[in-house]
């Protein structure tokens, strides 16, 4: 991928999935997801690896667990309706520590909502769309260069850390058809689940110093079992209240342990910046355009784009914002990252949040038109 | 317990959940022998299974086992297989997780014709919940979300899976052991989606509740009750109205789905996109 491409976000995704060596797929068909079904139908048998069109979005998610518990990359895709009905099947993953990657390209509202337009209503599905304390993490890729070496970086991830990572993507940038310069640093990398060590027996769940249990796969002669029932580091279920607490803790904290290798933020003119506009997916692109008008017109406006949206970039945040005359926090919800903004940002500078939920992109004018009045 | 029992079973996980004289102990000793008639190696099996009662199987066998959310067994199964052909799967259900909740998957898979074998523990109630009707519990039975009588029309799992396209489909019981575990050795070697359904009883919530008090009544309404096909062919309608044929009910020749699209992969390999 060493060179210029005409590509649309959703197809991006496949091509980063695919270097990353993902090479099962299971999915159900919703809009505005459904290229990323229609591309690994068509490139997957090339490469020896296998699609597969399941009866419903449960059934995706649980083919692609069976499928990861063999050892191949899996993934699926999906959009809002077929997300909720992933969630409880993407527990499972996280309690079994099962490496699996989720698309959700975003449509706006609840229920069938919109189908063909933009939201990023998700934003705290994605983290807590599935019942209980878990470990997961969110990627929000802003352009079609992006996504191909953020769902690159997704499937490596959970395969590395056993969690289950989403990566959230919007209608537009879905959608959206681009030019993509690959350069050296897209080179996606493949990174491959730790197996168990030779000659000492196999504990499927230990509790290693890098938090990360080994993996073996079925059929590669470790037996062994697997549930959503809270285990122990032998696998099988427990009651054992000192157990439980040090299974879940060791599960949840590898977050914390890993959280500077996971967290990715980019930042725009925000030294200096007297205003900091934090946005993330496209949102970003509008925001990005503002930062370079306003600087033309002499005014110092920063963005702070998170591409991890969890574990949420509290401490980066912080630190760009405090003493700041504003923070601008432009979403296509009703504010949901906003909350989680105010949270880091403790008081250290004055929010300002911009929402719009009608389906449509905020636009470069919107973001400045706020600007414009606080200053 | 033979050396048979202790070579699948992990021996440090025993005893089991299970109530005293529930059925799920007798299809696991039925499960068992058949898998060492079939002589896999341990590590080639890969055992999955749903929530309930009959889902805690997986959690006493010594293979790759898989125990994972109540009604998608299947769905989880279908990956093993499609990733990993060579493994020999087997996916354990209850009645409400293969019927209820999974019923979507169980007749897709059927649709597909994957090479799985699906042992299906109906036991007509559920069982871990404690008694609630489920979508095989007969009419005018008693439990404990049908404290008047069930209003419900049941499911018939063989017909429902012979007529959704599953390649092997037979019925066995609780009582009749050895008849079972041929049937799962059978069903294990056809090639396609194999449905073994399995009439067992659930005496703590089901048969304490409907006039069956003790384990023995109910493996005593199976006698009574099951027919042979060979027997059943000579019987009227009537004679039929109230029994249950056991034996193999359905055997058909038609393609795996693994191995067509495994066909696949070589032509697209190939270059035949298959368009001519
Ligand atoms: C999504 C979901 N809904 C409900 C339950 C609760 N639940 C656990 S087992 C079960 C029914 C079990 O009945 P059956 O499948 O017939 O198995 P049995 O216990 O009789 O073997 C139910 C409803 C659950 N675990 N998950
Ligand atoms: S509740 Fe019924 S099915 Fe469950 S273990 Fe007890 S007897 Fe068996
Ligand atoms: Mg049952």
């Amino acid at each position: 991928m060493a060179n210029a491409k005409l590509l649309q976000g959703n197809e991006a995704c496949v091509f980063g999935a695919l270097a990353a060596g993902v090479r099962f797929f299971a999915g159900y068909p919703i809009t505005p997801s459904t290229e990323i079904a229609n591309i690994f139908a068509r490139e997957l048998p090339k490469l020896g690896g296998k699609f597969m069109q399941m009866e419903d979005e449960i059934a995706s998610m649980g083919a692609v667990i069976g499928a990861s518990c063999t050892g191949v990359k899996a993934i699926t895709a999906t959009s809002g309706p077929g997300f909720s009905l992933k969630q409880e099947n993407i527990g499972f993953a996280a309690e079994a520590e099962i490496p699996c990657v989720i698309i959700d390209v975003m449509r706006y509202g609840p229920s069938t909502g919109l189908p063909t337009k933009s939201s990023q209503g998700d934003f705290m599905q994605a983290r807590w769309g599935t019942h209980g304390d878990h470990a997961i993490i969110v990627i929000a890729p802003y352009t079609a260069r992006e996504a191909y070496r953020e769902t690159g970086r997704a499937v490596n991830m959970s395969e590395r850390y056993r969690i289950p990572v989403i990566i959230l993507m919007d209608e537009i940038l879905g959608h959206l058809r681009e030019r993509v310069e690959f350069k050296e640093e897209d080179v996606v990398t493949v990174v491959d689940r730790k197996g168990p060590a030779p000659g000492v027996p196999y504990l499927p769940f230990e509790d290693t110093d890098d938090l990360i249990p080994p993996f073996a796969g079925f059929g590669d002669g470790y037996r062994y079992h697997i549930t959503g029932l809270i285990h122990d580091k032998t696998g099988f279920p427990t009651n054992d209240p000192e157990t439980i607490n040090q299974v879940m803790r060791r599960m949840n904290g590898k977050l914390d342990r890993y959280r500077d290798e996971i967290v990715k933020v980019k930042y725009v003119d925000v030294d200096d910046a007297d205003i900091l506009i934090i946005a993330f997916g496209s949102v970003a692109r509008a925001a990005e355009e503002v930062v370079r008008s306003m600087k033309k017109a002499g005014k110092r406006v920063g963005l702070l784009r998170p591409v991890t949206l969890w574990p949420f970039p509290d401490k980066e945040i912080r630190k760009a914002a405090s003493g700041k005359k504003a923070v601008i926090v432009p979403e296509m919800n009703l504010g949901q990252m906003v909350r989680e903004v105010e949270r880091a940002v403790a008081g250290e500078a004055p929010i300002y949040p911009l929402n719009k939920i009608d389906g449509e992109l905020i636009t470069p004018h919107e973001i400045s038109d706020l600007i414009k009045e606080i200053l | 317990m033979d050396a048979t029992h202790k070579k699948y079973l992990r021996m440090n996980k025993l005893p089991h959940i299970w109530c005293p004289g529930c059925g799920d102990g007798t299809i696991m000793g039925s499960f068992i022998r058949a898998i060492d008639r079939l002589g896999y190696d341990k590590d080639d099996v890969a055992a999955v299974s749903g929530i309930g009662c009959s889902g805690r199987i997986t959690g006493y066998l010594d293979f790759n086992t898989l125990h994972t959310t109540h009604g998608r067994a299947l769905a989880f199964a279908t990956g093993v297989k499609m990733a990993k052909p060579r493994l020999k799967v087997f996916v354990f259900m209850g009645d409400g997780d293969a019927t209820a909740i999974g019923g979507n998957h169980l007749i897709h898979s059927c649709r597909r014709n994957i090479d799985i074998t699906a042992i299906i523990f109906n036991n007509n109630i559920y069982g871990m919940t404690g008694g609630q009707y489920s979508p095989t519990t007969p009419r005018d039975k008693y439990a404990t979300t049908a404290p008047y009588g069930t209003t419900d029309p049941h499911f018939d799992i063989a017909k429902l899976c012979i007529g959704a396209g599953a390649s092997y489909v037979a019925r066995g019981t609780s009582y009749h052991a050895k008849m079972l575990t041929d049937l799962i050795v059978a069903g294990a070697e056809h090639k396609g989606f194999s449905v073994i359904e399995i009439i067992t009883h659930c005496p703590v919530n089901f048969g304490r509740r409907n006039e069956l008090e003790t384990p023995v009544d109910m493996l005593l309404w199976q006698k009574d009750h099951a027919v042979r096909m060979a027997k059943a062919e000579k019987m009227t309608a009537d004679e039929l109205a109230d029994r249950f044929i056991i034996g193999e009910l359905h055997k058909a020749d038609i393609p795996e789905y693994v191995e067509e699209y495994d066909r696949l992969i070589e032509r697209v390999q190939r270059g035949d996109t298959g368009r001519g």
